[in-house]
Formats: structure tokens, C-alpha cells, sequence
């Protein structure tokens, strides 16, 4: 392994090359990719240089960033010190003002066409875009000049990646996702309200260690955490295909972990990997602790999934029918080929058949 | 001499933008300007009201689980109804939670570099750091090798060319006051805290679902069933969790965050007597101990303080609270120097602003999309220290111990507390008497799960169809920055009309019809400024009280109806 890389600082703080591949075995996991795989994640990790990272903020709520601070695997020390070179962070960096925008100017001006954006926000389109201006430029103008510059963007969490909040009904102020505010950019949408930490981490991971994103669907997300759907993922899809239903917030079948459906739950609707790694260090989720699924990796789904608490139509097996139906627009639509470890494996082979005749 | 600009303000939550206008080094005039806008009450118009704190917890990811609090408590002032006991100490606890994890990330991740100076913590003798640390505290990581793997660590992130965060800094700006070894020590904790506060808040996890952005309320009580013999609800594991992380919790609180708050004020105390501001302070209360809607029976009290003077608490009518929007771009029917409660008129956004991008604001006319919320006309500042001194007069007795020990240890006053340094120990303060309490609320929590107290919905009113076809009603909750409040009017079984008054709308505010300057407005006079060029003491006034700008969004109601008052329950 070279000097200075992650491996090498690691090493310097104790850690062992045992706990080293440990950890590039849990990122392969997290990404479902081959054990074999894990040696080519210590190997990019171990190199020199970190990647220039700029994170911008629109019309956000900061979720997401709060999201990045709960990483624990990598930790967000990790991230910051270790893995990438997080130059411009409107909500951590040291320098205001004029210094801070010449932080992010430096990066585009000098790094361009190499370093990564993050995005966290709605970018609002009506009226030329006033309502978010940050340093006397509107949003509009900075995510065109940062992203256009940039080797990729990483739309973060809900709002950036389709419009979130701001843009539910009626959408006051033109919010879009950066998709749409830049078009033609190279784009990977991470939605989640917030996005859950071990997605970023593990899209992260991937990029540092092929330089490229995970295989995506047709909205751009990686496969490998929005490609299954919840009601298939679900700990308590037994419940419901057996018909046990909790009627009443606080009942019986509510103290004894029932299926949710009849309280609202979206979890048929919804594709995300949250009754998998669940939150906080694999602490919860929605259906665990009493309360159903939003949907809320699902476009558009302040509008098409609320209600919150009325039950979606049709759910096969809730005796019901056997027909899927769309429910407002929110379903994203998905092909057999889409599901994971399939695409995931595709995209790996791939690689190894490049690198072999490269 | 041109105005300073500072926009971005960093290490923030939102978009704010201060210009300052300086003279003889010191700041002699201000203006604060929210500059992002998003209509989130326009969403919420025509939502079932049941709905409603899911989308309004979106306002804010950083004080996340306090607009989803305020939401259902206005809807269930509406329809009067009562929660369970066990639902109310559980939103108590998350409530705590917030405060404890979002002050001391506010004082490591937000605050600390304003006074702490990473340049020369390089210089720092690791064994020196060492004997200093273990003279403040019994906390485990305080060795020689811990500091000096500290110090090299971030040197060589220094020497990399890749400063990431720190790059740009105003480092070894004069105003820089601490000691190589202090500075280090603070950095170390800085990293530490970064670790600490994703753990504990898995408190807010469990009773929560998740955070940011926790899922497990409803109107009318929690989601989170409590069954001591259910692996699918809160049981004695889970308890045991919770009291095992709110002690994590309190340890860090005592051992690291409150020496290096006292360490840090000791060598900044001019601070005491900068950043005092209009001298009022407003505290709605919160923390609940019976279940009746905006009861009065809190542990931390409600009341104002008028006039910096701690003998008289005030009550709060919260009908006196009004909304200018003078200076904000907004319109009102009844014209510029009107001013509403957040329950009547109509208010339609308008940007007047100049054109960007811009270098300036016109900042005698219209200049930010924060309102100017007042109280009986007068300017109110909210947050930690607002609480700490309305409880402190109302005589509250752990708010005194502690409060008082503070003031000793640092050889000040009272007086002191109306300050940039107040705010900043306010804040430290309740973040230890709070974090004291979650161990007893978890207690309380473990023996109504232990006697089968386990109710935690009142479903009497879940129904639509149990509503009356005209209600309204409001929340108030204490967020970590202060007293915010939700009004909702329902129509038919949907929301007619919502307004929120934030926080940071309160402190964030510009000037009204009669030109009163906002909280961070009147704090910033006379802040001395050593290099216009990097003003770093405007950032440490501004940085104290916490600014979170996305919750200063401005709420309209779209109706043009004129409205009774909020009937008070």
C-alpha cells in the first residue's frame, strides 16, 4: 500500500490490517458485492491523494447532513480527515463569508472536471430563482456553475433528488431537483427523508474505490439500496400475508409487532433497503418502532402517498386482488432486471472483464 | 466605509446573511437577512391534520423532532384532546435527547472553532495538554500519546494541501486568545464529540424510529408500543438501553463539555459584557408533567423577562404575539406597518430585494424573508438563556444550584449572563440539568411499563368523523433554540390555515415599523471588529445564539378571513 492513504493513517492510529480488511468486507457488504471484491476496496482505499468533495445546501432542512454525521462505518472522522477532502461545507467549515466562497471557488477553478458535488436541498426556479441566494448569487446560478464543472454530482436525500418538501403541491417557489435545474449532468439520486447514512457512505465507498457510481435504476438510484421493495425486505411481511392486522394504534396487535397496512403503512409502494440496515447503527426503523413506512425514497411522495395513515389500494395479499395498481403517481416503475444482486454482479464483471483486457 | 458582508454565515443551520456597518473598530450598525424561502405553509393547506407534523418536521433536520412536537400538540389543542401519560413522558424524552445532542454538537461543530485556534494547538505540548486536561477533568482520554496522535493527526492534514474544512480559516486571527494546550485539548474533543453524539442519539432512535427525522408520533400520543414481554415494543432491554446511553450522555456532558465551556469562558471574558442585546427574553417552558394541553405545569417554567431584570417574572399571553413585516419581503392587506397575530390575515410572499446576484441589501427597506415577530411590541430573544433566566427568577432550584456555580467558578456576576458569554454557558447549563433528568424520566418510563401503564395513543379522537366541522388550536414547544409555536385552524376535517413562529425568527428578526432592531441586530453593536477583513467577533456573537435558518421560514395563510382569537385552553 502507498504512504499517506487511508490504510497507511489507519495503521498509524492502531488499527490492525486485520480490522482494516474487516471494515472493506463490511463496505462490500453494504454494496452486496462478492467477498472477492473486498481486496480491490483495501487497494483503492490505500491510495494516495483524497478526492475534492464540495457539498452545497438549497432549499434544505439539513437532514442530510445530520445524516452524514451519524456515519459510523466509515466513521464521519474518517470521512473528513481520511477519505475525501470535504472543501466547502456551508454548515461545518471554519471560514464565513468571502473566505468561504473562495473555498469553493478554489476547488471549481482548480480541480474542475475532477472533484465531486454533493447536493442537499431543492433549487427553486420561479422567479429567476430568488428565493434562495446565498452569498448574492441564486442557487440556480451556483449549482449550474458547480455541478456543470464537476466529475459528478451526488444528489443527496429527497429534496435534491426530486424536488422533496418544497416542491409538494403546491410548490411555491418552483422547487426542482438538481437533475432538472442542471440538465445533462452525470447525476446519482440518493433520496430519503433524510437519506439513511449507510447509503451515502457505501455510494461513497464505491466511487473512491472504481472511480465510477453503483448500477442505478431508471431514476438513478444505486440498485444495491433502492432496487428491493420494503414489503418484500419487511420483518413483519409474515404478518401480513397471514392476514394479522393491527386496527388500532396501541392494541393488542400493536404490543405484539403486527403488520402496519391497515394503519397506513406504504412499505408496498416503497423500494429501499431500511427494514434491512434500519437506522443508527442498525437501531430501528419506521415498522419496528409502531409506525408505517412514508415512502419517502418514492418521487413525489408528500402528494401521491399521503394521506399518510389511509391504506394503500390493492396490495396483493391483503385480500384485496392480485393486480398491482399504481397509486398516484408514486410508484417508480421496475423491471425483473432491476433488482439487485443481478445488476450489481453485472456491473463487477464487467469491470474485471475491463481491467483484464486493459 | 463600506459595510461588512459575511454571506454565507457558516456553521450554521440555513442561509443568513449579516451586514454590519463598523467605526472606530466596532460595529456601530447591523442587519440580519434569511435568504432562502420555501412556503412550507402553503403545503400544509387542505392536509388531513393528522398528517400535518410529518411534513412540518421537515422545516428543520438539525432541531429535528421539534416542529413534528409543536404540530401535534397545536392539533391536539384543536380537538382537545388528552394524551397518555406514557406518550407524553416518552416525547419528553426525545425532547431531551435533542436538546443534550444538538447543544454540545452546537458547541464542538458550530462554535468552537470561533474561539479555538487550530494553528496553534499545533504548537501545543501534547504532555502539557495532558496535565491540563486531567487538572479539569476525571475524563479516561487524556494522556500524553491520546494528545499527541491528536496534534499529528491534524498536522498532517495542515501539511497536506488538502485542509478540506479548515481551509480558509482565521487562523491565528489576534482575537485568538487560548493557550496552545487549550486549543488542543478542545480539537480533541471536537473529534470526540463527533463520535459521542451519534451514539447517544440512538435514544432518540429507539423511542423515535430514527433520526433525524423521527417517525414514531401521532396526534393523540406515540406509535411506539410499551410492552415489558414484547420483543416488538419498548421492554426492560430496552430501558436498560436508554439508561445506558443517557448516562453515556451525562458523563460527557460533565467530564468534557461543561470543563472545556468553563475553560474556554474564563479566558474570553469580555465576552461577558459583549453581545448583550435588547435585554428581553421570552420562555414559552417546556416538559410537561401532566397531560393537559398547553399546561403550565412544566419543569423548565414559561414566562419573560423584561429589561435584563431578574426580580419579576412576566406571564406569556401568547395572543400578545404579533408579526411585522416592514422590512421583510412580504405584503399585508392592511399595509406596511401593520403588524398580526399568527392567527389573523393575510400574507403574501413578494421578493423586493435586488436583483442577483447582488453585492448588497437595501437594508432600509426590505431585506430578508424573516418576519419580525414581537411580543407586546417588543423585541424578544429565545433560547437556553431564556430559559435559564426565566427559571432562575421563577426560583427554580436546580437552575439556580447550577447556574450559580457557573457564575462563581468564573467570578462573575448576573449581569454577566445577558451576554454572548451568557448564552454560550446558558446553553451548557441546561444541557447538564437535562441530560440529570433524562435518567429520571427513563426510570419513571421503566416503572409504568413494570406496573402496565402502557397506553400510548388516545384514540377517542383518531377518527375524522369524532371532529368538530370548525377548530383551532396551537402548540408551543422549547426547541434547542428557543420557544416556537404552531397554530392550526381545521376545516372539515383539513388544515384551512397554519402558521408557525419560530425560533430563529424571533432572534433572526429584522427591524419593525418602528425600526427596533432584531435580537442578533442589537446584540452586534459595539462588537469589536480587529480586521474588517475577517470578522471573526461578529461570528461569535451571531454563533451564540444558534442560529437555525430554515426554521425561520416565514408562514403564510393564504385565506384573506379575519379571525377570532385563539381560544386559550
Amino acid at each position: 500500500m502507498k504512504d499517506d492513504g487511508l490504510y497507511t493513517k489507519l495503521l498509524q492510529r492502531g488499527v490492525s490490517r486485520r480490522d482494516f480488511m474487516k471494515f472493506c468486507a463490511t463496505m462490500a457488504a453494504a454494496l452486496a458485492l462478492p467477498s472477492l471484491e473486498v481486496a480491490a476496496i483495501a487497494k483503492a482505499l490505500g491510495k494516495g491523494r483524497k478526492p475534492f468533495v464540495v457539498w452545497l445546501e438549497f432549499q434544505d432542512c439539513a437532514g442530510n447532513t445530520e445524516s452524514l454525521l451519524r456515519a459510523s462505518n466509515p466513521t464521519t472522522a474518517e470521512i473528513l480527515l481520511d477519505l475525501i477532502s470535504l472543501e466547502y461545507h456551508e454548515t461545518l467549515m471554519a471560514p464565513a463569508g468571502k473566505q468561504a466562497v473562495l473555498s469553493r471557488e478554489n476547488v471549481v477553478k482548480m480541480q474542475k472536471g475532477k472533484y465531486l458535488v454533493v447536493v442537499e436541498g431543492a433549487i427553486p426556479m420561479k422567479d429567476d430563482g430568488v428565493y434562495c441566494c446565498i452569498g448574492g448569487r441564486t442557487a440556480k446560478d451556483i449549482a449550474r456553475e458547480v455541478c456543470g464543472n464537476a466529475a459528478m454530482t451526488i444528489a443527496i436525500g429527497s429534496c435534491a433528488s426530486w424536488g422533496g418538501l418544497p416542491a409538494a403541491a403546491p410548490n411555491p417557489t418552483g422547487a426542482v431537483s438538481v437533475q432538472k435545474a442542471v440538465p445533462g449532468i452525470p447525476v446519482v439520486n440518493l433520496p430519503g427523508c433524510p437519506v439513511n447514512t449507510e447509503n451515502l457512505t457505501a455510494t461513497l465507498v464505491h466511487y473512491l474505490t472504481y472511480g465510477t457510481i453503483p448500477e442505478l435504476d431508471s431514476s438513478r438510484r444505486p440498485l444495491f439500496a433502492y432496487g428491493k421493495n420494503i414489503h418484500d425486505l419487511c420483518e413483519r411481511r409474515v404478518h401480513f400475508d397471514e392476514g394479522r392486522f393491527v386496527r388500532a394504534w396501541g392494541d393488542d396487535a400493536h404490543r405484539k409487532g403486527w403488520c402496519l397496512y391497515r394503519m397506513g403503512c406504504k412499505g408496498p409502494a416503497s423500494y429501499s433497503n431500511c427494514p434491512t440496515i434500519k437506522f443508527n447503527m442498525n437501531t430501528s426503523w419506521p415498522v419496528q418502532a409502531g409506525h408505517g413506512c412514508i415512502a419517502c425514497t418514492t418521487e413525489g411522495h408528500w402528494d401521491s402517498m399521503s394521506p399518510f395513515y389511509t391504506k394503500l389500494p390493492n396490495v396483493p395479499g391483503a385480500g384485496m386482488g392480485l393486480t398491482v395498481k399504481k397509486v398516484g403517481a408514486g410508484l417508480a416503475a421496475i423491471t425483473a432486471a432491476g433488482f439487485a444482486a443481478h445488476g450489481i454482479r453485472r456491473v463487477v464483471k464487467a469491470k474485471k472483464e475491463k481491467n483484464k483486457s486493459g | 466605509m463600506p459595510k461588512i458582508v459575511i454571506d454565507p454565515v457558516t456553521r450554521i443551520e440555513g442561509h443568513l446573511r449579516i451586514e454590519a456597518q463598523v467605526e472606530g473598530g466596532r460595529v456601530v450598525d447591523a442587519w440580519s437577512s434569511g435568504t432562502m424561502f420555501r412556503g412550507i405553509e402553503l403545503i400544509l393547506k387542505d392536509r388531513d391534520p393528522r398528517d400535518a407534523w410529518l411534513f412540518a418536521q421537515r422545516i428543520c433536520g438539525v432541531c429535528t423532532t421539534v416542529h413534528a412536537t409543536a404540530s401535534v400538540r397545536a392539533v391536539e389543542n384543536a380537538l382537545e384532546i388528552v394524551i397518555p401519560s406514557t406518550a407524553r413522558i416518552i416525547r419528553n424524552l426525545i425532547t431531551a435527547s435533542q436538546y443534550v445532542q444538538d447543544h454540545v454538537i452546537h458547541f464542538y461543530h458550530l462554535h468552537a472553532l470561533d474561539w479555538v485556534d487550530i494553528s496553534s494547538a499545533l504548537k501545543a505540548d501534547p504532555a502539557r495538554t495532558s496535565s491540563l486536561a486531567m487538572s479539569l477533568s476525571d475524563w479516561p482520554r487524556s494522556s500524553t500519546t491520546y494528545f499527541r496522535g491528536v496534534q499529528q493527526k491534524i498536522g498532517s492534514l495542515m501539511n497536506s494541501g488538502q485542509l478540506g474544512l479548515f481551509a480558509n480559516g482565521y487562523w491565528g486571527h489576534r482575537a485568538y486568545k487560548l493557550s496552545p494546550e487549550t486549543n488542543l485539548m478542545v480539537l480533541a474533543h471536537y473529534l470526540e464529540a463527533l463520535d459521542w453524539q451519534r451514539d447517544i442519539i440512538r435514544i432518540q432512535a429507539l423511542l423515535g424510529a430514527k433520526n433525524p427525522h423521527a417517525q414514531t408520533f401521532l396526534v393523540g400520543g406515540m406509535s411506539l408500543p410499551v410492552d415489558a414481554d414484547s420483543q416488538s415494543a419498548l421492554n426492560a432491554d430496552g430501558i436498560e438501553f436508554l439508561l445506558e446511553k443517557a448516562q453515556q450522555a451525562l458523563t460527557f456532558v460533565e467530564q468534557v463539555y461543561m470543563p472545556d465551556l468553563i475553560a474556554i469562558a474564563s479566558i474570553y471574558r469580555e465576552w461577558a459584557s459583549l453581545g448583550r442585546g435588547a435585554g428581553n427574553y421570552l420562555a414559552c417552558g417546556e416538559f410537561p408533567g401532566d397531560n393537559v394541553p398547553d399546561t403550565l405545569n412544566l419543569w423548565l417554567p414559561r414566562g419573560i423577562i423584561r429589561n435584563r431584570d431578574l426580580s419579576t417574572v412576566h406571564p406569556l399571553d401568547q395572543s400578545k404575539i404579533t408579526e411585522y413585516v416592514t422590512h421583510s419581503w412580504y405584503d399585508y392587506k392592511e399595509g406596511n406597518s401593520a403588524s398580526k397575530h399568527p392567527f389573523d390575515g393575510e400574507t403574501i410572499q413578494r421578493y423586493t430585494g435586488p436583483k442577483p446576484p447582488y453585492q448588497s441589501l437595501e437594508t432600509g427597506q426590505k431585506y430578508s424573508w424573516l418576519k419580525a415577530p414581537r411580543y407586546d411590541d417588543l423585541t424578544m430573544e429565545v433560547g437556553p438563556l431564556s430559559r435559564m433566566l426565566v427559571a432562575y427568577a421563577s426560583g427554580h432550584q436546580r437552575v439556580r444550584e447550577a447556574v450559580d456555580t457557573v457564575l462563581s467558578k468564573l467570578n462573575v456576576g448576573t449581569d454577566a449572563l445577558f451576554s454572548t458569554l451568557g448564552r454560550i454557558a446558558a446553553r451548557g447549563i441546561e444541557t447538564q440539568i437535562t441530560a440529570e433528568m433524562m435518567l429520571s424520566w427513563i426510570d419513571q418510563l421503566g416503572s409504568r411499563m413494570k406496573q402496565g401503564n402502557t397506553r400510548i395513543h388516545n384514540t377517542e379522537r383518531w377518527d375524522p368523523s369524532s371532529w368538530p366541522k370548525d377548530a383551532k388550536g396551537f402548540g408551543l414547544h422549547e426547541a434547542p433554540r428557543g420557544c416556537l409555536g404552531h397554530w392550526v385552524r381545521i376545516h372539515d376535517k383539513k388544515i384551512a390555515n397554519y402558521q408557525c413562529v419560530v425560533p430563529s425568527t424571533w432572534n433572526g428578526s429584522p427591524r419593525d415599523a418602528r425600526g427596533q432592531r432584531g435580537p442578533y441586530e442589537a446584540a452586534l453593536i459595539n462588537t469589536p471588529v480587529a480586521d474588517p477583513n475577517q470578522p471573526l467577533e461578529i461570528l461569535r456573537t451571531v454563533h451564540s445564539f444558534d442560529p437555525c435558518m430554515a426554521c425561520a421560514v416565514h408562514v403564510v395563510n393564504p385565506a384573506g378571513r379575519e379571525l377570532t382569537r385563539v381560544r386559550v385552553v
